[in-house]
């Protein structure tokens, strides 16, 4: 791994939806080994921020770099092989599959790079021991056998995770992964991300639950009107005034005003 | 004897060409209105040769080869669209396939062709040829169904966006399920043509892509041994009872339907609700 260039760079991405600016101008970076929350408010342009690393959105202009090496143009699946891991906000299981079979399908990466490689491969014993171990990296392995279509939420949300962390990921991209659960699964969730984190994996984590961002970042990127309006320590950046009036503003000059009134 | 020497053989053919509708549309699935029109690929390529003066047996994988490269073309085509645009595009393919070839005097046009030279098998050998081919497609459905590509293809059926997040080629795997599929109904064209002797544009039209694709989903679709059961069963129907014959799109357009409506996992999914049913009841 080269040391002179960051893990990812974003470099001056903009995204334009037709008339509408979804991400403008945006750049940051994203170092080996960190966990780094990507914030803001409803709208900011999060989600097309991670689209644009993940090459479902392409940019109309600016580029991703993954260790110096450019990844625009390319399709999802090359960018998960170069080690990409992307957890949605929508789980999304394969339910005619058992959980470990859906995180085994992960782990297989090597058996299905090719159609070829695929039809000569039939065994599924090693790919099943590595999803059982990541499995019990999230905490759910006791639910390995079960279909994914019974799960609650909270579980189905590791599943996701487990099966982002079994393709062995460089940066692993997590989208909302607290939205909809409550605060004690939310808190555990959060300890594991950060586990996961300690043990090597660098995450970017979009995340609206700021309780549990400042509580397991060490280093914000705060997004608003698809710009970015902030970088740096979270203490720091939470009490950045730019920051707290896109959180407690809205779009009317009075909601602002009302919103600094109360900060 | 005679007749059921014949009519075995063309269960064979329909068993045959129902598996190889199943490889695209019952694991990878890919629907597909237009699959008839690669069996006549296969029908007419096979009986060209052979009136050139190929041996039957030399055309089965240059039947195979030609229906498959067209299938991959035509596969081209679900990389664009899907669901219901898929099944709408591939019934243009299959009745373009039937508008060229009435228009084409090389190939019969609206007479057909008829009277290739014999395979130089017995008709029991031919049978037997057509059943073996038939238990090995089925035998390398099952190993395709269980191999990684099997898991795949069952991933890209149900959700393809999944699939390339795990950093799947989808493109690549339903190029390789129409170019499995396509070209072994090109084995069973060659097959059909050759056990007929007779082939004509109709032979091939939306009428057997509406069967094939009935067989498929009657016997559950992606189940080998369903579809074989379902194949087998519906391509003797007509034989026994001529309304069936002559209301052919009625009676399999309605399977379809009901099937699709009432047990979409076919009769593969109804067997094993009552198996379940039946362990129930007796414990």
């Amino acid at each position: 791994m080269s040391t002179s260039s960051p893990l990812l760079r974003i470099s001056n991405v903009t995204v334009r939806f037709g008339g509408l600016v979804a991400i403008d101008d945006v750049s940051f970076d994203v170092n080996a080994g960190e966990l780094l929350g990507l914030i803001g408010p409803n709208g900011a342009g999060k989600t097309t921020m991670l689209r644009s690393i993940t090459g479902v959105v392409r940019p109309t202009s600016g580029s991703v770099l993954l260790e110096g090496a450019s990844l625009d143009g390319m399709s999802i699946d090359r960018r998960v092989r170069l080690g990409l891991a992307l957890s949605q906000q929508l789980v999304k299981p394969l339910r005619g599959i058992s959980v470990i079979d859906n995180v085994a399908l992960a782990a297989g990466a090597a058996k299905t790079l090719s159609p070829i490689r695929a039809l000569l491969h039939r065994s599924q014993a090693e790919e099943l021991v590595r999803a059982q171990a990541m499995l019990e990296r999230v905490g759910i392995s006791r639910h390995a056998n079960e279909s994914p279509a019974i799960q609650p939420l909270g579980v189905l949300k590791r599943l996701e995770m487990a099966r982002a962390l079994a393709q062995n990921p460089r940066l692993l991209l997590l989208d909302e992964p607290l939205a909809g659960l409550n605060t004690k699964e939310a808190h555990a969730l959060a300890d594991t991300i950060a586990d996961i984190n300690a043990q090597g994996v660098t995450i970017v984590l979009i995340e609206h639950n700021l309780g549990e961002v400042m509580r397991i970042c060490k280093r914000l990127v705060v997004l608003d009107n698809g710009r970015r309006i902030a970088e740096g320590d979270p203490r720091a950046v939470m009490n950045d005034p730019a920051v707290r009036s896109a959180y407690l503003g809205g779009d009317t000059m009075a909601d602002a005003g009302q919103g600094v009134s109360h900060a | 004897m005679e007749y059921e020497i014949s009519l075995l053989t063309s269960m064979g053919i329909s068993v045959l060409f129902a598996l190889s509708l199943n490889m695209i549309t019952g694991f990878c699935g890919q629907i597909s209105l237009g699959h008839a029109a690669f069996l006549g690929i296969g029908a007419y390529v096979s009986a060209l040769l052979c009136q050139s003066g190929l041996p039957f047996l030399v055309t089965l994988p240059l039947s195979m080869l030609l229906a498959g490269a067209i299938g991959v073309v035509v596969g081209f085509a679900s990389l664009r669209v899907r669901a219901d645009f898929l099944a709408i595009t591939t019934m243009g393919v299959g009745f373009l396939f039937v508008g060229i070839v009435r228009k084409q005097n090389w190939l019969g046009g609206e007479m057909g062709l008829s009277g290739f030279p014999e395979s130089g098998l017995s008709r029991p050998g031919f049978m037997t040829l057509v059943l073996c081919l038939c238990v090995a497609v089925a035998l390398l459905s099952m190993y395709v169904r269980a191999s990684w590509m099997g898991r795949v293809f069952n991933g890209i059926a149900e959700d393809e966006d999944t699939m390339r997040v795990l950093g799947i080629d989808v493109p690549r795997y339903k190029l390789a399920a129409f170019a499995l599929g396509t070209a072994l109904a090109g084995l069973a064209g060659a097959l059909y043509s050759q056990h007929l002797q007779f082939i004509g544009p109709d032979s091939f039209g939306f009428v057997e892509s509406i069967t094939v694709l009935s067989m498929v989903v009657v016997g559950g679709i992606g189940s080998v041994v369903g579809v074989t059961v379902a194949a087998a069963l519906l391509s003797i129907l007509p034989e026994w009872f001529q309304f069936i014959g002559d209301y052919k799109l009625l009676v399999y357009g309605g399977l379809l339907f009901l099937m699709m409506r009432f047990s979409p996992g076919g009769m593969a999914a109804l067997v094993r609700r009552m198996r379940v049913a039946m362990k129930k009841e007796s414990s």
